[in-house]
């Protein structure tokens, strides 16, 4: 490997990392030599990215294949408002490259998915998981297994946070837990709020993104005690910390006692599978209309009943007049529909209103009952533009 | 009396409390005896065979009971069990 030297502006920069006398120039020639590939610029890839290029890792992959969006500025602190519908790979690059110009970055404006992982990551030292679902964290954790790269984890839902460093090389040369050693299987789709759904607290990516870059830092450098073989849990809301002891699962497909998975699998069919066993009927056909539809309807005067089954805090945000009944109490306002003209159901995506058209398809004798597709969200982008979408 | 901390996702099936206080000689018992306190938290913990989901691990003290006896490790005064569910943040 050629020598790596830096310049005067270098030296200056890095300047409190060479005073560290654990850390000195010895790690900031590691970090300049090292390729770091961050997964999903969002909410934990914004401080990642920022901390890790402030701190001169010599070049920095990112992927994301999304638009920065308003609703993303209340915790992905790397774009500014004037961003808004810009690819993010390419803000993020502006902004960070603004930051420190001495730092290279390969941008992967794209989806990562079971085609182009090995290809894009066997190409990067460690990768940061920044990503927000969990086909992508298996996709993620099973490419970094079978390409023997470490995977600093953080992941966040609400006012919860959890970090690790998974697949960490020990000085024996053994590998640490992955992520399939602490959780074999995701939930069953549905069964966990999404966090466009649920929420999440702006500045806890910013808290567990931080923790990330640090041990991004520590992996490349060698200094301190990396989250190997550890889960750091966060509760933001009661300011607890804990942490646990992850060990190896002797069934882990990939490096259990009999692994069967020699290669990356298809991770949307692998998540959705698991929904297959509780509810067949899961994806079920349910009746619906669009926005533009139901626009109509209202223009010309269609008697007809409107159900918003989101929570009363997201009614109050935005609504369209309808009549508010969340969807874990809609059985017990059965009698509140009128089964004598057509239902509408309405939630912020469509997806919660698609389960409830669904379960009063089967549980009720109500004939006429449609889902809003694409819910307050598709009124908004396409009836009512002056409404947020949030 | 054991106590079994809720984490934040979780709190929403369980009238918001952090934590619970009761009774139980085993985990199974200790989780059984949670699930009927807050009968919501039900569908999220049990899969449909009644066995605890493959995405929600359950720790007494800082060790996976993964790594005892499962849910049948027996439980002694003042035993502090965690509940940690898989989450990804943003999409589902």
């Amino acid at each position: 490997m050629e020598e790596i030297k830096f310049s005067k502006e270098e030296l200056e920069r890095y300047s409190r990392h060479l005073i560290i006398p654990e850390f000195n120039i010895a790690g900031q020639k590691k970090l300049k030599g090292a390729r770091v590939l961050v997964v999903g610029t969002g909410g934990l890839g914004a401080p990642l990215l920022l901390y890790l290029t402030a701190a001169g890792v010599g070049t920095i992959g990112i992927v994301d294949f999304d638009v920065v969006e308003n609703s993303n500025l209340q915790r992905q602190v790397l774009f500014t408002t004037a961003d808004v519908g810009r690819p993010k790979v390419e803000a993020a690059k502006e902004r960070l490259s603004a930051l420190n110009p001495f730092v290279k970055f390969e941008l992967f404006n794209l989806h990562l998915n079971s085609s182009n992982a090995m290809d894009i990551i066997s190409k990067f030292d460690v990768v940061a998981d920044g990503t927000d679902n969990f086909p992508t964290r298996y996709l993620v954790n099973d490419a970094c297994v079978l390409l023997d790269k470490v995977n600093v984890f953080a992941s966040i839902f609400r006012f919860e946070g959890q970090a690790s460093v998974f697949n960490y090389q020990f000085e024996n040369g053994s590998r640490g837990p992955n992520y399939r050693d602490l959780f074999p299987t995701p939930p069953p789709p549905g069964l966990v709020p999404s966090c466009a759904e649920g929420g999440v607290l702006g500045v806890l990516p910013g808290i567990m993104g931080s923790m990330q870059a640090n041990e991004v830092i520590k992996v490349i450098t060698g200094v301190g005690e990396p989250l190997a073989g550890k889960l750091f849990q966060f509760d933001a809301a009661e300011f607890k910390t804990r942490i646990f002891k992850l060990t190896l699962d002797p069934e882990n497909p990939l490096t259990g006692e009999n692994p069967t998975q020699k290669e990356l699998i298809d991770y949307e069919f692998f998540c959705n599978a698991q929904t297959h066993s509780i509810s067949k009927e899961e994806n079920g056909v349910v009746k619906e209309i669009t926005v533009n539809q139901l626009n109509d309807w209202i223009t010309k005067g269609k008697k007809f009943q409107l159900i918003d089954v989101r929570e009363p805090y997201e009614f109050d945000i935005v609504n369209l007049g309808g009549t508010l009944i969340p969807k874990n109490q809609i059985l017990e306002h059965i009698d509140d529909l009128n089964a004598d003209n057509d239902i509408v159901i309405l939630c912020r995506s469509g997806k919660r209103s698609h389960d409830v058209v669904k379960l009063l398809d089967h549980q009720t004798h109500l004939k006429n009952i449609y889902n809003l597709k694409g819910g307050i969200l598709a009124w908004a982008k396409e009836i009512d533009t002056s409404l947020p979408q949030y | 009396m054991i106590t079994i901390f809720i984490p934040t996702p979780l709190r929403r099936f369980a009238s918001e409390q952090t934590k619970v206080s009761l009774r139980a000689k085993t985990v199974a018992e200790a989780v059984q005896s949670l699930t009927s306190i807050h009968p919501a938290l039900k569908p999220y913990l049990y899969d449909e065979f009644d066995a605890i989901r493959k995405h929600v691990r359950l720790y007494l003290g800082e060790e996976d009971v993964r790594e005892k006896q499962g849910i049948e490790t027996t439980l002694k005064e003042g035993d502090e069990l965690s509940i940690i569910p898989a989450i990804a943040g943003g999409k589902n």
